[in-house]
């Protein structure tokens, strides 16, 4: 990945980025730290952006929240908005 | 006709007449039942229904009025076999009878199977349920949209699923899952979903799920609607279906992206379960920090027995040196062993030189041609054998074609003495009788010739008349009057001076002296 040529800003793109994606970097990460085949300099580099995908997708998972929401139509059936939904009436 | 208005048959009005046909048949058949297959079907803008019924031999119109068509549980479609319930009445505007509809089955679920079959074959071919084109599930959607009822177990378990696993925000496109309009309304939701724009005040899912409890084969029917299968197959979203039971298929399963054997099943394709995610996030993270420091201790490590296997200065001079002694020493001995070497090369190079001295060669030759010699002469003597030899065996070949040579002449020569003796007296016996048949015929020939001469006939009286120019006169038409003639009799000739005398007739230009003289020469 783009990891060893960025190393000063790590968490620029971290950001933006989906879970599946991330997660996925962290294992290649951990894949390839695990192997022992990185330049020392590049390991470094290497666990401080594993450490920042791992925070991203902590913070994916802890954000989770059930948000359940209905969509109002208009007369000519366009969405005009949402309410919230309580099935369990 | 109009001389005879008397008539004890009834006069009816056109309406009255219709009226009464219209009651003898509503009467009679106010409420039939029909099997039939279903003709040209048009929907009306008013809402009413018109079609045709039909078997092989006849047809039947029909009409569905908007409220009895509303409730209906199914689209009628052309080619369809139905039952259909109502009374026959009169339409006396046109002089037609029809059947009002109050309530069309299916008849049988077969029907509706290769309804469905036909329809299932028609989209494939098409190329709606590709593999190429389903598209793959994100791993952990933001938003999912579901069209389904917004009440009853089919969202609850969906929400209930999905709260378990990984809680999601759920946008609900609430739609009618059974009934005429389910298909249109399914459809508007599919495609509503996916006219959201990115952005927009309400959220773009980025998942749908379209979710409905099991049924009959009538309750599902809208889901094998093709607008609706067009929609699912049009959907940018990735789609899950999760519609009736895991027995149930509708075509709309074969459209979309993924099919749920329930609406539970659904959510759990939705989403992965975030705990097991968490646990695993931490694991990675672990892993993370431990193979960097384990792979910063062994680098350490490695850094240290390095260093320990660095040689000192001493180690490093000490086998050159060594090398250097060991060359010195052998140096000496190794120029004795090249002079050697290059003597024993010498002596066998002077050996090989005397091998090759003039005087050895001549030798050589001088034995070679005496060899020579001796195989001449031996070679010339059994030439000279071998010829003589040849020599007496042609003489006495000589002598025996000889002898045959003199039989074979005295043979030929008698044989052709003899046909010389039998030729030699023709000739002689052919030219005599050539002459003697020649003579015969000069004979013949002069008697001809004799009886052909004019003479003869002058001698018998005739005589010839010729004209001043001495041509022949041949017809009295050709003298005129005092020309003078010559006439010439066997003896002689006497002019003469032509006179008066009868002149030939035109039309018979042939006087009969004349004629005797031109057929007798002119044949």
């Amino acid at each position: 990945m783009t990891d060893a040529a960025q190393p000063t800003a790590p968490a620029a793109d971290i950001a933006a980025m989906p879970f599946e994606a991330a997660l996925a970097e962290l294992e290649e990460i951990v894949g390839r730290l695990e192997r022992g085949n990185v330049a020392l300099e590049d390991s470094i580099a290497i666990y401080e952006r594993g450490e920042a995908l791992k925070k991203h997708c902590e913070g994916l998972l802890r954000k989770a929240e059930a948000r359940v929401e209905k969509i109002t139509l208009s007369a000519d059936g366009r969405p005009r908005g949402v309410e919230p939904l309580d099935v369990d009436r | 006709m109009f001389d005879e208005p008397v008539s004890n048959v009834p006069e009816w009005s056109v309406s009255e007449l219709s009226g009464a046909l219209r009651r003898t048949l509503e009467d009679a058949y106010g409420h039939v039942r029909v099997r039939a297959e279903l003709g040209k079907v048009t929907v009306h803008g008013s809402g009413h229904v018109y079609l045709d019924l039909k078997d092989d031999r006849a047809c039947l119109a029909g009409v569905i009025w908007r409220g009895a068509a509303s409730k209906m549980r199914f689209r009628p479609e052309m080619g369809m076999e139905v039952i259909a319930t109502g009374k026959i009445t009169t339409f006396p505007g046109q002089s037609k009878y029809q059947l009002i509809i109050e309530t069309l089955e299916p008849a049988g679920v077969g029907a509706l199977l290769a309804q469905i079959e036909e329809r299932k074959k028609r989209l494939a071919a098409e190329g709606l349920f590709d593999e190429a084109r389903k598209q793959l599930l994100p791993y952990l959607p933001a938003v999912i949209g579901v069209v389904t009822s917004p009440t009853g177990a089919v969202i609850r378990d969906i929400l209930h699923r999905l709260s378990d696993r990984f809680p999601r925000h759920v946008l609900v496109w609430p739609v009618r899952v059974q009934g005429d309009t389910c298909a249109a309304e399914v459809t508007a939701a599919i495609r509503g979903f996916n006219a959201l724009p990115e952005g927009g005040p309400i959220p773009r899912p980025d998942l749908l799920i379209v979710a409905r409890g099991g049924g009959s084969i009538e309750d599902l029917w809208g889901f094998n609607d093709e607008q609706v299968v067009r929609a699912a197959a049009d959907s940018g979203i990735p789609l899950i279906s999760a519609v009736g039971h895991e027995t149930d298929w509708t075509l709309i399963d074969y459209a979309a992206d993924r099919r749920a054997p329930t609406p539970t099943g659904a959510a759990e394709m939705a989403v992965p379960v975030r705990s097991e995610l968490m646990a695993s996030v931490g694991d990675l993270g672990r892993r993370v920090l431990g193979a960097l420091m384990r792979h910063l201790d062994r680098r350490r490590a490695d850094l240290r027995s390095a260093a320990r296997a660095l040689p000192g200065p001493e180690d490093l001079l000490a086998t050159p040196r060594q090398r250097l002694d060991l060359a010195g020493g052998k140096l000496a001995h190794a120029l004795v062993v090249n002079s050697r070497k290059h003597e024993a090369r010498l002596a066998e190079a002077s050996r090989r030189l005397a091998r090759l001295s003039p005087q050895a060669r001549l030798a050589g030759m001088r034995a070679k041609l005496d060899g020579l010699e001796k195989r001449l002469a031996a070679a010339q003597a059994a030439n000279l054998r071998a010829e003589r030899q040849r020599i007496a065996q042609r003489r006495e070949r000589l002598a025996a074609l000889g002898e045959r040579r003199d039989r074979a002449m005295l043979v030929l020569i008698g044989k052709r003495r003899e046909r010389l003796e039998r030729i030699d007296d023709r000739p002689q016996r052919a030219v005599a009788a050539g002459v003697q048949r020649r003579a015969e015929m000069l004979g013949r020939f002069n008697q001809l010739l004799e009886s052909y001469n004019y003479r003869r006939v002058l001698e018998r009286g005739y005589a010839l008349v010729h004209g001043p120019d001495g041509h022949l006169v041949r017809e009295a038409a050709h003298v005129a009057l005092g020309t003078t003639v010559e006439i010439e009799f066997a003896d002689g000739k006497v002019k003469a001076v032509t006179g008066e005398g009868p002149r030939p007739r035109p039309a018979r230009p042939k006087a009969p002296e004349p004629v005797g003289q031109g057929t007798l020469f002119g044949g």
